[in-house]
């Protein structure tokens, strides 16, 4: 049963000679690591508000915000407006748990940063110094806990803010992001089949190994894209807070900065979910095309440019992010749940029995991780696409906003319509 | 023979045990469902932090995730669903003496872990003091769990799982007899 133990371990065999930093080297440089992470992160959070409303004016062919600094200072302008703002408190809220809220909504996107490695170690005269802030042994799992506590701080506000349009939006996020937490889980089983560990760096070092596992678990990667979305609350899955339904759901209470800070933690998720899928499945800071950053020997402009490449990743999913925003309509809240709990985790569950049976096939054909076992699961990953998107799908399973419903789905709506009516003719006016 | 810790393990062991204590009382002495629920968040927040320090990192992870992150957001969507935010609605109406007997029983199950802690460990459950770090190095953090539970004790696991599905199946069954009741 070697099929996942068969790499070598690429980054401690490289630099034997290097041990990595420790005493009080290490905890001046995790001090380091720590503001400097904090630093981009915020600016960078701060930036992609500008850089959507420029890439929504783009999209929908306008000018987009040029005023201030020509439209380079805008970020700095909103926030200005937000601390000035006053904080309005509402009658009836639950004080603490207000407050709390926002604060509870923005700590888990950033705590998971701790575990994401962004770079190729760097040495240094102290020794090696790994570009990352916590090397966790369970690094993907602390990932999935932490990022599951976000829920809690929309669903707070929601509960405490006393007012119904902000409880229904709690209400929804509870429940969509725990039903799409589930899809996420299970679609990244086979990344951890693959790489026979959950630590982000073996999962990074099999990729460098193996290949990116987009093409070795393609259709892992779109439940994965898709899950993100629902969980960083993202259109088409942006139910919460749906303003034609709900005015502006769970946060439309907040006012100021603690507004301001539900829309950071927007942001910050966005990144993390990209840093993530970055990680995952596009082999984190991996130079494409090259074995040189993964072998060693390491140098300062190595792990710049892994640094720079990872960042490039990064930007391009938030790019995804905003471009989907900006295309596909909103989700009923029915095709929401029918979306995840009817076709993404079932089909998550049989992608794991297959990846499984064709790895131990593979294993047991005696092929090695390299070009062949790659080239067979990607094509492998290419029927099951074809197969999901041609051939299942016509607009009835992965059916979008403005999909059609099956007929005979219509047929029984009906009938289940003309039953309740003939039940109670006065409840069912009321409910309309 | 104990084995000697830092000062500053010690103490942060010593810290979160504390706080899993102090947050367990104020969950039982909160009349507010929610804001109890977050008392519970938060003591076993401490507990997972406790077995990231006794070397059981999945479990701490595990316990953050399904409880915090799954078990506990449902439990506030109930209580958001049916609306039971008002602490009258479901103040402690027991009598003095359910309070006694439940202070009685706790008290017993305190003796009992005292018992317990005292008595001499059976020689099965004694490992070298290296064991953990042996394992991390065979196996992994997960391999760790996997490997007894998927070898040793497979049937014991299956059985559990088998359980969750009777549960699971009840619940359903349950469910859909109550809605076809009211019709």
């Amino acid at each position: 049963m070697s099929v996942v133990h068969g790499f070598p371990v690429l980054l401690q065999a490289a630099d034997p000679n290097m041990p990595p930093v420790s005493g009080m080297v290490f905890f001046i440089f995790t001090i380091i690591k720590l503001v400097v992470i904090f630093t981009i992160y915020m600016v960078g959070v701060a930036m992609l508000t500008l850089a959507e409303r420029k890439i929504s004016a783009w999209i929908q062919d306008r000018h987009g915000p040029n005023r201030v600094g020509k439209g380079w200072l805008q970020p700095a302008a909103d926030g200005l407006k937000n601390f000035m703002k006053e904080e309005t408190m509402p009658a009836g809220v639950n004080k603490p748990l207000f407050v709390l809220a926002p604060i509870l909504s923005f700590i888990p996107a950033l705590t998971a940063w701790c575990v994401i490695p962004f770079g190729a170690p760097m040495p240094t005269r102290w020794g090696r110094i790994d570009m990352v802030v916590a090397d966790l042994p369970i690094g993907f799992l602390f990932i999935l806990a932490i990022t599951s506590l976000g829920v809690y701080g929309i669903v707070l506000a929601g509960w405490s803010s006393n007012n119904k349009y902000a409880l229904l939006g709690g209400l929804r996020s509870s429940a969509q992001m725990v039903s799409y937490e589930i899809a996420m889980g299970m679609s990244t089983i086979p990344i951890l089949l693959l790489a026979g560990n959950v630590s982000l760096n073996s999962i990074i070092n099999q990729q460098a190994w193996g290949g990116w596992n987009v093409v070795n678990l393609t259709v892992a990667f779109f439940i994965f894209m898709v899950a993100a979305f629902a969980e960083t609350n993202r259109l088409p899955f942006d139910l919460p807070e749906a303003e034609t339904e709900l005015v502006a759901g769970y946060h439309t209470e907040y006012s100021a900065m603690k507004f301001s800070l539900f829309f950071i933690a927007e942001y910050a998720n966005m990144v993390t979910a990209s840093a993530l899928m970055a990680t995952l499945f596009f082999g984190g800071w991996d130079v494409p095309f090259t074995a040189r950053d993964n072998i060693g020997p390491f140098s300062k402009w190595l792990s710049l440019l892994s640094i720079g490449i990872f960042l490039a990743k990064i930007l391009f999913f938030v790019f995804v992010f905003m471009w989907v925003r900006w295309t596909l309509p909103r989700f009923r809240y029915d095709q929401l749940m029918s979306l995840g709990w009817k076709f993404m985790l079932p089909l998550a569950l049989v992608y794991i029995v297959l990846i499984a049976s064709v790895m131990l096939g593979l294993s047991a054909a005696g092929i090695p991780e390299g070009g062949w076992y790659t080239a067979i699961l990607g094509s492998i990953n290419l029927g099951v696409m074809i197969l999901l998107f041609a051939i299942l799908d016509r607009g009835r399973i992965i059916s979008p906003a403005y999909g059609r419903m099956h007929p005979r789905e219509v047929e029984r709506l009906r009938q289940l319509d003309k039953q309740l009516e003939k039940r109670h003719p006065i409840a069912t006016e009321g409910g309309r | 023979m104990e084995p000697h810790y830092s000062l500053i393990y010690v103490f942060h062991f010593y810290l979160f045990g504390v706080i899993a204590l102090a947050s367990a009382l104020t969950f039982v002495t909160r009349k507010s469902p929610v804001t109890a629920a977050l008392w519970l968040v938060n003591t076993m927040f401490s507990l997972a932090a406790l077995y990231v320090m006794l070397d059981a990192q999945f479990v701490g992870v595990m316990q953050v995730l399904v409880y915090a992150g799954a078990i506990m957001v449902v439990f506030l969507f109930v209580v958001m669903l049916l609306n039971l935010g008002h602490p009258s609605e479901l103040a402690d109406a027991r009598g003095t003496g359910w309070k006694l007997a439940a202070g009685l029983i706790g008290l017993g199950l305190l003796s009992e872990i005292m018992v317990i802690a005292r008595t001499k460990l059976p020689q099965q459950l004694i490992v070298p003091r290296d064991f953990n770090e042996q394992q991390f190095q065979k196996l992994n953090a997960v391999g760790m769990i996997a490997e007894p539970l998927f070898k040793d004790y497979l049937l014991a696991f299956e059985l559990t799982s088998v359980l969750l599905l009777v549960a699971i199946t009840g619940a359903v069954v349950l469910g859909r007899g109550r809605a076809a009741g009211a019709r």
